[in-house]
């Protein structure tokens, strides 16, 4: 039996070659200051978004996949190289991170 | 009090007043001990020729004389799916197959003894096909004897009974799967006295299944996850098993098994007055120079045989096997002490090399420093008739080879006809 | 009939069951259906789980990503597996828990479907969601019976699939079960009203939800719910439910109903990679039949048509 843990594959953000970055000056909701709109949450595969005015993306597990940068509607969310931000030189054995 | 009388010649003290004897056949015993064991869901699948045992039980639930979810299934494989799940969500379970519905199921049967679940399941001993046969022999349960399963042969429809409300007390206390092995048409379909006992007799000897609570929304746990080889961290940094690990674990429930099935038996006596002796049962073994060894109705058979030789004055026992997994190679050693000749008598074949049980006594005589000069038979093969005359008749054969030096081939027929 | 509002996506509940850092690809469209179904049943259900993607997702031994029960099973067994638990269930008069089973494709409609029959014809108490991402996608994109018709697969490498899928919803009809709907990670509120509802029936209730894979399909990451909208979008797949026999369209194949342009077939398989050796003729073949199944889908949607439907 296992118990729930997050992390369970390890950092997965190492797994990205894009990184996705918000623009708060696009997003609909930190424009219009309330939860609105929140397509990013909705739609990401991980739950590494949160629901929140502007959303926030939890770079130590979002895969890179660019959903969330589809899904705007306002084109908010741009998907980074990520090695414009510095390739991460930690290397976790399979433990969880939690 | 009085005493009941098997055809074998086996008696045992009924108590009337809180029991009964019923003249029933070997199905509709396993039929009263999964009622009597208040089993709570029971997966039902019919083949001959255990189809019995799911129809009795069937009427059992519909006359209400039993409380239990009644699952006709569509296979076998789903029996023992029904089975996994509504044990791993707490209810004592049982269901009952032979041959063909044995070997779909099959792994399941892994499935069932890696997650420890006391599963309770009756084979009414048939042939494998092909060619077809539903006539008895023990190739089905002897083929799946790998999986970690605790298999127990019974004798007669009493030691069905028995059989499988001791089962119940050894599977949940070992958390491993228990297969009650009994020949089909031999002991399924023919009728014998059999002591019934009471519910509250039963009650007191096998409690409610105490069950984990395992599906708990407030503590979710994922249940029989992937593995790897070695083993892993969890959430909290602590190294937990891998595989081979809890592979290990089970083998050392079947070890303890090993005294389990003893004390369970002994405990078994105390309440009911009955023993069916623990790992083996033996029939003038003390002082006997050949051993005949088989497991099932065969070994019953053996006795008579045993008598004839007799009389011929060759002193002959039985060495009944009851548990043949695990196998209780030590015990079987210990019983043939004194034994010039092991002659044993298999149902089955490990094809490619010789009878199981043949095969496993070996093993143990060696293992132990056994002196006994080992036979085997292979008989009764889709359901081909064995009688004592034709056991005392191998005894004498096997005698006249060790007379006359000549190494016995390793397997040889009995009643072969060609 | 009453035809309820689909839930707005501001109006899901906010907790989350699926934890993140798990081990689905990038991009996986089974992940952005469970985070709407677990929603949909507010965490009060066992997950049983035959050897699927969505196993893999759930996590290896000792950790889970999950926060619910899961009970792994074995490939073929998964709607007895749970017929078993909601048999145990029901004898400990336990009401606080949905069983849930969640299969693939080939664990739903090829080694699962005697499984998935069998407990159809008992009504056994139990929601089975297949999710369909249209081939054997855990063990590396192979063939099943629910693999459309011109894709490729490693067990179709040449040619593509010479066989229509089966269709499974249809299957559970002829079982007559008393739910069956199928819904899409494209349109979350639909799908999340579909599990709601089908969470609070009794009997087999079935769902099945298209799967858009990045990786056995052949696209990027990314356009994952523009798959699964495409999809709808073509009528290559079509959101409805039949509720105690009844059918009717919903969501965006309900619009589409109403006179939108359904998009050619075309639009949807040239963005995928594994129909980039489909001929010509088995991509008409294909148009063919979504047309009729969509001809045929609003055909009955329409006489079933009860006034308080749209």
């Amino acid at each position: 039996m296992s118990w729930p843990c997050v992390g369970e594959a390890g950092r997965t953000g190492d797994w990205r070659i894009g990184r996705p970055v918000l623009d708060p000056e696009k997003c609909i909701a930190a424009k219009k200051n309330r939860i609105l709109c929140m397509q990013c949450w909705v739609f990401c595969p991980d739950n590494v978004i949160t629901r929140t005015v502007p959303p926030t993306i939890d770079l130590e597990y979002c895969k890179g996949c660019g959903i969330c940068a589809a899904v705007c509607p306002s084109q908010a969310i741009e998907m980074h190289p990520e090695h414009e931000h510095g390739a991460s030189t930690e290397r976790e054995d399979l433990s969880c991170g939690c | 009090m009085s005493m009941a009388r098997l055809p074998s010649g086996r008696t045992f003290p009924v108590a009337v007043n809180t029991s009964s004897v019923a003249v029933i056949t070997g199905n509709k015993a396993a039929a009263e001990a999964a009622r009597l064991a208040r089993v709570e869901v029971i997966a039902a699948y019919p083949i001959t020729p255990q189809s019995g045992v799911v129809e009795a039980l069937a009427s059992y639930v519909e006359a209400g004389m039993l409380d239990a979810e009644f699952i006709t299934v569509e296979s076998e494989h789903s029996a023992m799916s029904v089975c996994i799940g509504s044990s791993i969500a707490g209810s004592r379970v049982f269901t009952a197959t032979s041959a063909n519905g044995l070997a779909y199921m099959s792994e399941q049967l892994s499935w069932v003894a890696g997650s420890r679940l006391p599963v309770v399941m009756g084979c009414a001993n048939r042939a494998m096909s092909a060619p077809w046969n539903v006539l008895n022999d023990q190739q089905d349960s002897m083929s799946q004897r790998d999986h970690g399963w605790i298999q127990l042969y019974c004798r007669d429809n009493q030691e069905i009974l028995d059989t499988f409300l001791q089962a119940f007390r050894l599977a949940e206390t070992l958390s491993l799967p228990v297969m009650v092995c009994y020949d089909g048409f031999i002991l399924s379909h023919t009728v014998m006295p059999v002591d019934v006992p009471s519910q509250e007799q039963v009650d007191s000897f096998l409690p409610p299944l105490a069950a984990q609570t395992i599906l708990d929304i407030a503590d979710p746990r994922n249940i029989n996850p992937v593995t790897l080889a070695n083993p892993r961290k969890n959430g909290n940094s602590v190294l937990c098993h891998g595989y081979m690990e809890f592979r290990y674990l089970m083998q050392q429930a079947l070890d303890k098994a090993l005294t389990a099935i003893v004390d369970v038996d002994k405990e078994y006596e105390e309440h009911f007055g009955r023993s069916c002796g623990g790992l083996t049962w033996s029939y003038a073994l003390e002082d006997a120079e050949v051993a005949l060894i088989a497991a099932g109705s065969l070994a019953n058979e053996a006795t008579v045989a045993a008598d004839a030789l007799r009389e011929e004055g060759i002193a002959a026992g039985v060495l009944g096997i009851r548990s043949y997994r695990p196998f209780p190679d030590a015990r079987v050693a210990q019983e043939l002490k004194q034994a010039r000749l092991a002659v044993v008598f298999d149902k089955s074949l490990t094809y490619g090399y010789g009878g199981p049980i043949y095969v496993d006594v070996q093993a143990a005589l060696y293992r132990h420093k056994g002196t006994a000069e080992v036979h085997g038979y292979i008989g009764g093969l889709g359901g081909r008739d064995i009688n004592a005359h034709q056991l005392s008749g191998a005894v004498q054969e096997s005698l006249s080879w060790m007379k006359q030096e000549q190494a016995p081939k390793p397997i040889n027929w009995l009643n072969l006809q060609l | 009939m009453e035809t309820p509002m689909t839930t707005n996506i501001l109006n899901l509940p906010e907790k989350e069951y699926l934890l993140p850092g798990n081990r689905a690809c990038a991009g996986c469209s089974v992940g952005i259906a469970f985070r709407h179904v677990t929603k949909a049943l507010e965490g009060k259900a066992v997950l049983v789980v035959p050897a699927s993607c969505f196993t893999v997702l759930c996590g290896m031994y000792p950790t889970s990503s999950v926060t619910l029960p899961v009970m792994n099973c074995a490939f073929p067994s998964t709607a007895a597996s749970a017929s078993g638990i909601a048999a145990a269930l029901k004898k400990q008069g336990r009401t606080d828990i949905t069983v849930v089973a969640v299969a693939g494709d080939g664990g739903t409609a090829d080694i699962g479907i005697q499984a998935l029959s069998g407990a159809a014809e008992r009504n056994a108490d139990i929601l089975f969601i297949c999710y369909d991402n249209e081939a054997y996608m855990n063990t590396g994109t192979q063939r099943s019976g629910l693999t459309p018709m011109g894709a490729y697969t490693t067990t179709t490498p040449s040619v593509g699939k010479l066989q229509f899928p089966k269709d499974i919803p249809a299957i559970m009809e002829a079982h007559g079960v008393s739910y069956i709907a199928t819904a899409s990670p494209g349109y979350p509120g639909d799908l999340y009203d579909k599990v709601y509802k089908a969470r609070f029936m009794k009997g087999t209730r079935y769902i099945q939800i298209n799967a858009p894979c990045p990786a056995g399909w052949g696209y990027p990451a990314s356009d994952t719910v523009k798959m699964a909208r495409k999809a709808v979008e073509t009528g290559a797949f079509i959101l409805f439910e039949i509720e105690g026999g009844h059918y009717r369209l919903t969501g965006h194949s309900l619009r589409l109903a109403g006179g939108k342009d359904r998009r050619p077939i075309a639009e949807y398989l040239s963005e995928q990679a594994r129909y980039s050796r489909t001929d010509d003729d088995t991509i008409a073949m294909v148009q063919r039949r979504v047309d009729e199944r969509w001809h045929a889908a609003l055909k009955r949607h329409y006489s079933e048509k009860v006034e308080e439907d749209v």
